[in-house]
């Protein structure tokens, strides 16, 4: 099958000399949901602005649903729809007319275009809104107004750039079903997302761009198997006489009445709480120190600083330290 | 080229002009009260208090005189200004990216700006001209030369508009052309006087102001007097809008202030 997405050796060096994208391939099959995840600055949205056409690129290739880039730019961007990171309507414009005049841009005409803009407008909650100022909506309202406009000429492909930043949880998780809605019915999406529980509760494909590069490209089932340690988080009934060290299960205090229990996936609780009734240490709750994900991203995107030293000072290194922050 | 292309291009051709003829219709008390005020002003102040001791000018009522150069002077500045704003605004709030991201041919594209652009001139033009039938009966010599006149001024402005908005990086950018170049050129492309009337040195080098050739054209479609030949002026006209569509064509394709 052609896929979705079809990515060869993408470079891009911005006019001030700064590389953003090292040489980049991905592929994403038809149908997938998929998550392209990455550290502030790594090069998420210099990947998508070259495929949506905002961005042009420095060498490599780009195929989406089997159209060139370079010889079928048109049949790139019929195949698109894209929700952008950052606001980018009319301000002044009102909310109906921002979604009709994108209809339009695809030749699909006035009338045809209400209907549409209707339908998708109604599914986002923001039919009763068609009429406002785009400036006077809220910050989820916009979010949404711009997932309406990107699927309004049908797109086989659905890319968001991180299309749920400050969002609020009930409304993220409205989002969430919503898109996976739209991915039941065979609309192909991207997304990139710093909210790993999003990526892990909707993707099943998932590649990992650090620094202009690719560094992982898999499912989420085997990136998540590759997840060696989990970090436990320990409430202790009361201070504790002594920390064992050495052990086989690493432990580390991090405050009076706090323990953290690095655990091997081939160990299991019981050897912790073993070892934690042999040196008298009562433990009042447990609980998992982060998202597994977000765990596996962390030392991901840090065992890839150390391979590749950056320059110190530099806007590569920076960016990198936020990432891991 | 497939008949499904023309639809679509159609179709956003009407897209784009619906919206920038929307844009500046809302705003019509920035957009389209102003030029009208200042040129009842101008018919006032110039053309009745001051007019009035001039005397005439080529055999006309001075009033009379800069009526055309008023109209003209209004399209000029209108159909400019619509479309260096829309497009500029549209980098600054970035919603250019909507075109950019559809697959609209980038001709369509400055068609659609030029719309806009001749929309806005030719409306305050109507509108200057109204005001201008309170001071000064309208004289019509030749009503085909007096419109082609005023529809190739506004695309020939449009288009320049647009390059501006290509290349503006902040609001002061896109008043720098208007105010140093646009304003001085129109004054001295004889709105107020006749160039013959000026020594030998700066009627030629008024030869040099394309603006000139447009007034003089007009004013021929209304009064039937020209201070150069009608088609040579409608030549120097269509050049310059050969050459500004290319540069703007050339600009949008290399996505020069709009694509990284
Ligand atoms: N127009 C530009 N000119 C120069 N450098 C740029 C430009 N746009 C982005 N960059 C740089 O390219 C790198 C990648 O930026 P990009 O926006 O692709 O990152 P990202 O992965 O989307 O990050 P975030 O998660 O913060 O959105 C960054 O270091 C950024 O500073
Ligand atoms: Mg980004």
């Amino acid at each position: 099958m052609t896929p979705a997405l079809e990515i060869r050796g993408l470079r891009k060096t911005y006019n001030n000399g700064f590389v953003a994208l090292k040489g980049i391939d991905l592929e994403v099959s038809p149908g997938s949901f998929f998550a392209l995840l990455g550290p502030n600055g790594a090069g998420k949205s210099t990947t998508i602005g070259i495929i949506t056409s905002l961005v042009n690129k420095t060498a490599g290739e780009v195929r989406v649903f089997g159209h060139d880039l370079d010889r079928d730019p048109q049949g790139v961007k019929r195949s698109i729809g894209l929700v952008p990171q950052e606001f980018n309507f009319n301000q002044f414009e009102p909310v109906g007319e921002i979604v009709v005049n994108q209809a339009g841009y695809y030749g699909i005409p006035r009338r045809e275009a209400w209907d549409r803009a209707g339908h998708y407008l109604n599914e986002l909650g923001l039919w009763d809104k068609r009429e406002n100022m785009a400036r006077t909506l809220s910050g989820g309202m916009k979010r949404r107004l711009m997932i309406a406009r990107a699927l309004v000429h049908e797109p086989r492909l659905l890319i968001l750039d991180e299309p749920t930043a400050g969002v609020d949880i009930e409304l993220r998780r409205s989002m969430w079903d919503f898109l996976q809605k739209i991915n039941d019915d065979g609309r192909s999406i991207i997304l990139t997302t710093h909210y790993l529980e999003e990526a892990e509760s909707l993707c099943r494909n998932i590649a990992i761009i650090d620094d202009g590069r690719i560094i992982e490209n898999t499912t989420m089932k085997q990136l998540l198997a590759k997840l060696e340690t989990e970090t436990m988080v320990l409430d202790l009934v009361e201070p504790p006489l002594a920390v064992p060290e050495g052990g086989p299960i690493p432990l580390r205090r991090i405050d009076e009445l706090t323990l953290e229990a690095e655990i091997h996936s081939n160990q299991n609780l019981n050897d912790l709480f073993q070892l934690l009734d042999n040196q008298g240490i009562r433990v009042q709750s447990m609980r998992n120190k982060a998202n597994r994900l977000e765990e596996l991203f962390v030392r991901m995107t840090q065992n890839e600083a150390t391979r590749s030293p950056l320059t110190p000072g530099g806007d590569g290194a920076t960016e990198q330290q936020e990432g891991q922050a | 080229m497939t008949r499904a292309d023309l639809r679509l291009w159609g179709t956003a051709l009407r897209t784009i002009a619906i919206k920038e003829i929307l844009r500046f219709a809302r705003i019509w008390v920035q957009t389209v009260l102003p030029p009208v005020v200042t040129t009842a002003l101008y018919f006032i102040i110039f053309g009745g208090l001051i007019g009035e001791r001039i005397g005439e000018m080529e055999g006309f009522r001075y009033m009379d005189f800069i009526v055309p150069g008023l109209i003209m002077l209004a399209v000029i500045t209108n159909s400019y200004s619509n479309v260096v704003s829309s497009f500029f605004g549209s980098k600054f709030q970035r919603h250019i990216e909507e075109l950019l991201v559809s697959p609209i041919p980038n001709s369509v594209i400055i068609l659609g700006f030029i719309f806009g652009g001749v929309a806005r001139g030719l409306t305050v033009g109507v509108a200057v001209l109204i005001v201008s039938l309170f001071f000064s009966p309208l004289s019509v010599h030749n009503p085909i030369v007096m419109l082609l006149v005023v529809l190739l001024t506004s695309i020939l402005f449009a288009l320049a508009g647009l390059i501006n908005g290509v290349f503006a990086r902040t609001f002061d950018d896109i008043a720098l052309i208007p105010t140093f170049v646009l304003t001085p050129l129109t004054y001295l492309g004889g709105v107020f006087y006749s160039i013959s009337l000026l020594p030998d040195f700066w009627q030629g080098a008024s030869m040099l102001n394309p603006i000139f050739y447009m007034v003089d054209a007009f004013r021929y479609g209304s009064l039937g007097t020209s201070d150069f030949p009608v088609i040579a002026s409608f030549a120097i006209i269509a050049m310059f809008i050969i050459v500004l569509y290319g540069l703007a064509l050339w600009l949008l394709n290399r996505g020069t202030g709009i694509r990284s």
